[in-house]
C-alpha cells in the first residue's frame, strides 16, 4: 500500500522525523488561508501515488497567499499521469543547502533491510545507483541485532557528515529505520532529504506499506478500503485475486502469477496482446470465477477470453460453473478458450461442452486459438 | 538440512485442523508421507484422521521423534509458528502459508540461520521426494518417479512444467518449490549444490519469473562450475510491464534490474538452454538426456 506524502509525513511526525510545516488541502481557498497562515512562501505539490510529479508539472512555488490559491486552482481537477489531481499538499518553501537520498528498503538476496544514503538527493536513485554506483551509501542491517547509534554515525560519516550534522543525520537514519520497521514498510524513502542551515528535513516522503502486514495496522487498513471505493484497475478484487490492466484486446485469467504470466508470454509468442492479467490465486470458488470472468468480458477492450488453470487446490468444474455463468450474464457475444488440466477435469469439460465452449489441454494450443479468434474478429 | 526428504521423514504439520491443514494431511498420507502429529495450540489432547494433536512442537517431538515440519497455519501466527519448529530443532520446516509479512520472513531466516535450519518458502507450494515424501500442496498425478529435478519460484507454472517432463517420459526425481515471496529461505543456489551431490538427479529444470536476481545468481553459479549437470529453463514474465506488480510479490521489476530478457541472457550464457515456452524445458531436457 502506497501513502500519499501527506499520508506518510503524518507518521514521519509520529516517529518525530524533522518534516516542514506542512497541510493537505483541497480547495484553493484552504491552500490561501494555510499560506497566509504560514506567512512565507510556499511550495504546492499534487497528492498522486506516482513518481516524477515534478517533472510532470504537479509542483509548484507560491510567494503570496494569491499566488498559492492561483497554483492551486490551476492543478486542482486536472490529470497528471492518467490520475485526478483532488489532493495538494502546501508547504513552507525551504533554503536547502544540499539535497541527500535516504531510503529503508528490503534486500532480498540478504533477507534483510537495508538503509540506502547517497548525497546525489533530488535525482532518480536509481539511476545512480547503475551510473555511480559509489555515490550510494549501503548498510545491511543485522536482522539480529538491528540497527544501533554506530551503525547510523557511520552511514553519516560515509556521507561526509561530521560534528553535529553527523550527529542530526544519523538521527534521521535512526528514526527512518525504526519507521520501516514498526511500520512494516517495503519501501520507505525521501528523496530529496534537504539540508538546511541548522540540520536535515523531509522535503519529501514515501512509504510503502507491506500488504501482508496490515493486519498490524488496522488504520491503515481501513484507509485501504475507503481509497478503492469505485476504482477497477490494479486491485485486489478480493483477497486472494490479482488484477491488472494492460493494453492488448484478450482478456487472460489464469491460477496462480507464474502461470498466468506464462499465458501472456504465450499469447504475445503467438503475435497476440493480452487485455489484462488476472490471477485467480488458489482454489477459487465458482461465485469469485465468475466474478472474474465477467469483469473482463465485461471490458470493452476485451475481444475474447482466455482461461488457463491447472487444476490442484482450484477444480475445474468450478472454473467451468464460473466462466458458463459468467457468459450468460454478459450479453454481449465474446469467443472463451478454455484450457483446463488437473482436479474435477472430466466434470469441467462436460459443463463447458454443454455451453458450447471448447476446452484444450495444452496452453500452447489455447493461447494460439485465442489470438487466431480475435484476429478474426 | 542434513538430508533430502525421504519415504522414512517423520513429518509434522503445524495447523493440522484447519481446512487446507487437514486437506492436505490427508493427500501427504495418501502419497506415502510419514506423517506422525499434528499441532494446534489449545487442541492438544485431540485427534485428527487418527493423528494425535499436540500443543506444542517439542511435545510433538518428544512423543513421535518429529524431523520436519509444514505449516498451514494463518499468516499472522506463522513467525511463532515456524519460530517453534526451529527451535525445537526440526529441519526442514516447509511454510506453505501465503501472506506472511516480510517484515516476519527476515526475522525468521535470520534466526533459522542461527541455527542451521532449512526454510523452504513462504508462500511455497512445497517440496517433494517423487514417489516417496510429498511435504506439499502439488497435485501428486503429475509426478513420476525419474531423474530431473525440479526448481521453481511459482507453482501452478512448476506443475505445468512437471506434468510436460512425465508426458516427456523423464520423470522427477526431487522439486522444490522456492516460494513466490520476496523473502524465502532457499533459493536456487542452495538447491543446485544439492542436486549435484544428489546421484538419482541428472539433469535439472528451472523455472524462474521475473522479479529479483535469484536466476542470475543461479546463472553465476553454474558459469562458475558450482553445478556441472545439464540445465534447461524457463522464466515467465516477457510481457510483463515494468512497474506493474503481478500477483507474486516477488515479481516485480525494478529498473533494468530482474527483468526476463537479463534472466534468459544470463542463464544462456551459463550454457543453460533456455525455453520460449514452458513445452521447451521438458523439449530440452529430452535432448540433453
Amino acid at each position: 500500500m502506497k501513502l500519499l506524502e501527506y499520508e506518510a509525513k503524518e507518521y514521519f511526525r509520529r516517529h518525530e522525523i524533522p518534516t516542514p510545516q506542512g497541510r493537505m488541502v483541497t480547495t484553493p481557498r484552504e491552500a490561501h488561508e494555510y499560506a497566509a497562515e504560514l506567512g512565507k512562501p510556499v511550495v504546492i505539490k499534487v497528492q498522486l501515488p506516482v513518481g516524477g510529479r515534478g517533472k510532470a508539472g504537479g509542483i509548484r512555488f507560491a510567494d503570496t497567499p494569491e499566488e498559492a490559491a492561483e497554483a492551486a486552482e490551476a492543478l486542482l481537477g486536472t490529470r497528471i499521469k492518467g490520475l485526478p489531481v483532488e489532493k495538494l499538499y502546501v508547504e513552507e518553501k525551504l533554503r536547502i543547502v544540499n539535497e541527500i537520498y535516504l531510503g529503508v528498503t528490503v534486500d532480498r538476496r540478504n533477507k534483510s533491510y537495508v538503509v540506502l544514503a547517497s548525497s546525489e538527493g533530488g535525482m532518480d536513485i536509481e539511476e545512480v545507483a547503475a551510473e555511480t554506483p559509489d555515490r550510494i551509501v549501503r548498510h545491511l542491517v543485522d536482522p539480529v541485532h538491528g540497527l544501533r547509534g554506530y551503525h547510523a554515525n557511520l552511514v553519516a560519516k560515509r556521507l561526509g557528515y561530521g560534528g553535529m550534522k553527523m550527529l542530526q543525520f544519523a538521527a534521521f537514519v535512526e528514526s527512518l529505520y525504526g519507521l520501516a520497521f514498526e511500520m512494516d514498510a517495503e519501501l520507505t524513502e525521501i528523496n530529496p532529504l534537504a539540508e538546511v542551515e541548522d540540520g536535515f528535513t523531509a522535503a519529501d516522503a514515501r512509504l510503502n506499506v507491506d500488504n501482508n502486514a496490515l493486519f498490524r495496522h488496522r488504520e491503515l487498513e481501513e484507509r485501504l478500503m475507503e481509497s478503492y471505493q469505485g476504482e477497477l484497475t490494479e486491485r485486489e478484487m478480493d483477497k486472494g485475486l490479482t488484477y491488472v490492466e494492460l493494453d492488448g484486446d484478450i482478456g487472460v485469467i489464469g491460477n496462480g502469477a507464474g502461470l498466468t504470466m506464462a499465458t501472456l508470454d504465450t499469447v504475445m509468442l503467438h503475435g497476440g496482446r493480452a487485455a489484462n492479467f488476472l490471477d485467480l490465486g488458489g482454489g477459487a470458488t465458482p461465485e469469485r470465477i465468475g466474478e472474474a470472468a465477467e469483469f473482463v468480458l465485461r471490458d470493452e477492450r476485451t475481444k475474447a477470453l482466455l482461461v488457463n488453470v491447472l487444476g490442484g487446490i482450484t477444480r475445474c468444474d468450478h472454473i467451468a460453473q464460473g466462466v458458463v455463468a459468467a457468459r450468460r450474464r454478459v450479453a454481449v457475444e465474446k469467443p472463451v478458450v478454455v484450457r483446463m488440466m488437473g482436479t474435477n477435469e472430466e466434470e469441467g469439460r462436460r459443463i463447458l461442452r454443454e455451453a458450447g465452449i471448447e476446452t484444450l489441454r495444452s496452453m500452447e494450443d489455447a493461447a494460439e486459438l485465442a489470438v487466431k479468434l480475435t484476429e478474426a474478429i | 538440512m542434513t538430508r533430502f526428504i525421504d519415504k522414512d521423514t517423520r513429518v509434522l504439520v503445524q495447523g493440522i485442523t484447519g481446512s487446507q491443514g487437514a486437506f492436505h494431511t490427508r493427500l501427504m498420507r495418501e502419497y506415502g508421507t510419514k506423517i506422525v502429529a499434528g499441532t494446534v495450540p489449545g487442541r492438544g489432547g485431540q485427534t485428527i484422521e487418527g493423528l494425535p494433536v499436540y500443543d506444542t512442537v517439542v511435545e510433538a517431538k518428544e512423543g513421535h521423534g518429529v524431523d520436519a515440519s509444514i505449516i498451514f497455519v494463518p499468516a499472522p501466527n506463522v513467525l511463532n509458528a515456524a519460530l517453534e519448529s526451529v527451535e525445537a530443532g526440526v529441519d526442514p520446516v516447509v511454510v506453505i502459508t501465503e501472506g506472511m509479512p516480510v517484515r516476519d520472513s527476515i526475522e525468521l531466516m535470520a534466526m533459522a540461520r542461527l541455527k542451521g535450519t532449512t526454510v523452504v518458502g513462504p508462500n511455497t507450494p512445497g517440496l517433494i521426494k517423487v514417489g516417496e515424501c510429498k511435504m506439499g500442496i502439488m497435485p501428486a498425478q503429475v509426478f513420476k518417479r525419474g531423474k530431473v529435478g525440479v526448481i521453481s519460484r511459482s507453482g501452478t507454472l512448476f506443475y505445468e512444467v512437471a506434468a510436460n517432463i512425465t508426458q516427456a517420459g523423464l520423470g522427477q526425481s526431487t522439486c522444490v518449490g522456492l516460494g513466490g515471496d520476496p523473502v524465502v529461505g532457499l533459493d536456487y543456489v542452495d538447491v543446485l549444490r544439492w542436486f549435484e551431490e544428489d546421484p538419482e538427479t541428472k539433469a535439472v529444470a528451472l523455472i524462474g519469473e521475473i522479479g529479483g536476481d535469484a536466476e542470475e545468481r543461479a546463472a553465476a553459479f553454474i558459469k562458475d562450475g558450482g553445478f556441472t549437470k545439464p540445465v534447461a529453463a524457463y522464466i515467465a514474465g516477457r510481457a510483463a510491464v515494468p512497474g506493474k506488480r503481478m500477483g507474486h510479490a516477488g515479481a516485480i521489476i525494478q529498473g533494468n534490474s530482474g527483468t526476463a530478457e537479463s534472466k534468459m541472457n544470463a542463464l544462456r550464457d551459463a550454457g543453460v538452454t533456455v525455453g520460449e515456452l514452458p513445452s521447451h524445458v521438458a523439449e530440452a531436457l529430452k535432448r540433453l538426456l
